[in-house]
């Protein structure tokens, strides 16, 4: 199992699966989108705007599920210490960020159709908000911290404080929004939807996997590359002082 | 014992001698309560409906400046080296110092709430809340500061850093210390329901805080 | 101290910043030894002390206490850091400062008080003028002081002497040798020597 954790394996199955992943990520994406916008019924409430749906939903889960990958990254940081993890914790956060803000900006449109305003303080939408920021938080602790070693174990904190907090966060959220505007807010979803919205909605959320894995390996492959230059540049800069530091003479028997 | 007294004297005696602590924040509570009716007018209508959640987003504001330095000035003259070195654990430290710095800065906002409050024409029961909230709720937002003051130790401009780190974790307590504020004067809501919740979430961050910043501080020396 | 301790550091390697700044280091100290690091710039000796103070992740290799009257607790707490940051608070008296570090490091054991400690640093006059005020010279005595209030059996000298005028030196390389007299350790990292002329030498150089 560790031989996959090794950084120049990694390159080498990374650089040979991205392909394949960014070829199955078009096809879902080319098969979603023909059945979310041209192969599935306009709801017969919401018409057309339904079809947002198809990208907004799966967006969500996204942001959910990339949390939940650079959770699992954030452990083999601080428990294994292994530099793979603290790569893939690094290339997740920008990607968590974008399906986050893809899922805020899908939503807003949703909303100036059917509820006639472009934000509407809703729990859900408002629970994506915080999560946002916390993603722009992580981003701006990993830009600041120029150290990538330190930068992965902060982040990887902060990552867990968030995971203890995301869960009080939304309830908190639904409280809120509950004691402001008591369910005046219609809402599709619900265990009775249709088939026909089911498909598209499965695909499309296939297809954003496909994506953020695709973008993920080659992310982290960019970031070892990017490790490699830093430390070969410093080990060029060193070479001409003192290179290594090793105990030449101890002069005692250890 | 005898450690952690000392270490919470010397943060008393250092607030003391040192600008930017207590004082320093309740008059920055005080200017940000008072721009507040410039921006929406002197109506004291409104300004007594809202004067519970200006005064929590005040007190947040206001416990957050200051809480940057919890642990950078320890960090830039090497005395928190030497605190890595001493018998008592890390997280007693963490919060003993958290301890220190709530009762330097964030009582001192507690106390003048009141005062504030009347300004935004809050009063009787209202006043008597937003005071017990902020009197439960703002050790939370110290504990939940401290773990971005620590992941900011060592960064020469960590202030507006911890800010972005931190406020999205304070939404919580903000959301049910402003609750049980507004409950206390009345509506659908009993007081008690929000409060309780105000209470488990600071007792929450009380527990876990200490550990997230102190592991934050391990790793972050350089 | 009569203990015999020993203090033992085996295939040490630190990293920073992604740069392998230490490796196999190995010595061995025992109680009424000094040992001296030296090497050029960025050799390693900051990160070696840094390291043996437990401030630092150890990527490789251990550090043991042979002697200790508590086997499990970290070496670090037998340690006393003396870097190159003075840990003083500009607005507290070297009294103050000193009497937190006597409680915080100090364990119960007994030490000096602090006045008594300034005055081995010929600090009896600035006892009670707060930090900032204070030359770098006089704050630098002021924070070695510090080990003589809170008792612990290992030094950890990080450029110690630097900001010390001549008397101030041999000063404090009486008491370097008075704590060795009673079975204490030194490990010094310096250029300049230090006034210790028993003590064995570590040289931390370039790479085979």
């Amino acid at each position: 199992m560790w031989k996959y954790a090794n950084p120049t394996f990694f390159m080498q199955l990374a650089g040979r699966l991205a392909p394949w992943t960014a070829g199955a990520a078009l096809l879902l994406l080319g098969v979603g989108l023909y059945l979310a916008f041209l192969g599935s019924p306009a709801d017969y409430q919401q018409g057309q705007t339904v079809r947002i749906m198809y990208i907004h939903v799966p967006a969500a889960w996204m942001a959910l599920f990339v949390y939940m990958v650079m959770t699992s990254a954030a452990l083999g940081t601080l428990v294994w210490r292994h530099p793979l993890a603290d790569a893939a914790q690094k290339a997740a956060a920008p990607l968590g960020a974008v399906f986050t803000f893809v899922c805020l900006f899908t939503g807003s449109m949703w909303g100036k159709p059917t509820w006639g305003t472009w934000w509407e303080w809703d729990a859900r939408l408002t629970s994506m908000l915080v999560l946002f920021l916390i993603y722009l938080g992580l981003i701006a602790l990993w830009r600041t911290i120029e150290d990538p070693t330190r930068a992965a174990k902060s982040a990887a904190i902060l990552t867990l404080v968030g995971v203890v907090n995301i869960p009080i966060i939304k309830f908190s959220v639904d409280w809120w929004n509950t004691l402001h505007q008591p369910a005046s807010v219609f809402r599709v979803g619900g265990p009775t939807i249709h088939p026909s919205l089911l498909w598209p909605l499965a695909i499309m959320s296939l297809a954003f996997t496909f994506i953020f894995l695709t973008l993920h390996l080659m992310a982290i492959r960019n970031e070892i590359l990017a490790r490699r230059v830093r430390r070969l540049t410093m080990e060029a800069a060193a070479a001409g002082e003192n290179g290594r530091a090793v105990a030449a003479s101890t002069g005692v028997a250890a | 014992m005898k450690a952690l007294i000392a270490l919470f004297l010397r943060e008393l005696r250092l607030a003391a001698r040192i600008g930017g602590g207590g004082a320093t924040g309740v008059v920055f509570f005080l200017i940000l309560v008072s721009i507040a009716p410039f921006a929406l007018g002197p109506d004291l209508n409104l300004l007594s409906r809202i004067g519970p959640a200006l005064l929590w987003i005040s007190a947040l504001l206001a416990t957050l400046i200051g809480l940057d330095r919890l642990f950078q000035a320890d960090a830039e003259d090497g005395s928190l080296d030497l605190l890595f070195t001493a018998r008592t654990p890390l997280e007693l430290i963490v919060v003993v110092k958290c301890l220190a710095h709530w009762a330097t800065t964030g009582l001192p906002l507690v106390l003048a709430a009141p005062l504030f409050g009347l300004m935004l024409a809050v009063e009787g029961a209202g006043l008597a809340g937003v005071t017990a909230t902020l009197l439960v709720g703002t050790p939370a937002l110290t504990f939940i500061g401290a773990i971005g003051a620590a992941l900011t130790a060592s960064l020469r401009r960590g202030g507006l850093l911890m800010a972005i780190l931190v406020l999205p974790f304070t939404v919580p307590v903000l959301i049910f210390g402003v609750a049980a504020a507004a409950a206390a004067r009345g509506g659908t809501v009993p007081f008690w329901t929000p409060f309780s919740i105000l209470c488990a979430l600071t007792l929450l961050a009380a527990a876990g805080a200490p550990f997230a910043a102190a592991a934050a501080l391990r790793h972050g020396r350089d | 101290m009569p203990s015999p301790l020993r203090l033992i550091v085996d295939n040490l390697a630190i990293d920073r910043g992604g740069r392998r700044v230490l490796e196999a280091v190995g010595f061995a100290v025992a109680g009424g030894e000094a040992l001296v690091v030296t090497g050029a710039n960025g050799a390693g000796k900051s990160t070696l002390l840094a390291g043996l103070a437990g401030l630092l992740p150890l990527a490789e290799g251990r550090i043991g206490l042979d002697g200790a009257d508590d086997p499990e607790a970290p070496v670090a707490e037998y340690c006393h850091y003396v870097g190159h940051r003075e840990a003083l608070k500009s607005a507290l008296t070297p009294r103050e400062s000193l009497a937190f570090w006597r409680d915080m490091l100090g364990a119960g054991r007994p030490g000096l008080e602090p006045e008594a400690a300034l005055a081995e640093f010929d600090l009896a006059h600035a006892v009670d003028f707060p930090c900032g005020y204070l030359s770098a010279g006089q704050r630098r005595r002021a924070s070695l002081a510090r080990i003589l209030v809170a008792p612990r059996p290992i030094w950890l000298l990080d450029e110690p002497v630097t900001a010390l005028d001549v008397a101030s030196q041999a000063r404090f390389a009486d008491l370097m040798r008075a704590h060795l007299a009673g079975g204490g350790l030194i490990v010094a990292a310096t250029h300049a020597p230090i006034g210790l002329e028993a003590a064995r030498a570590l040289h931390l150089g370039q790479a085979a």
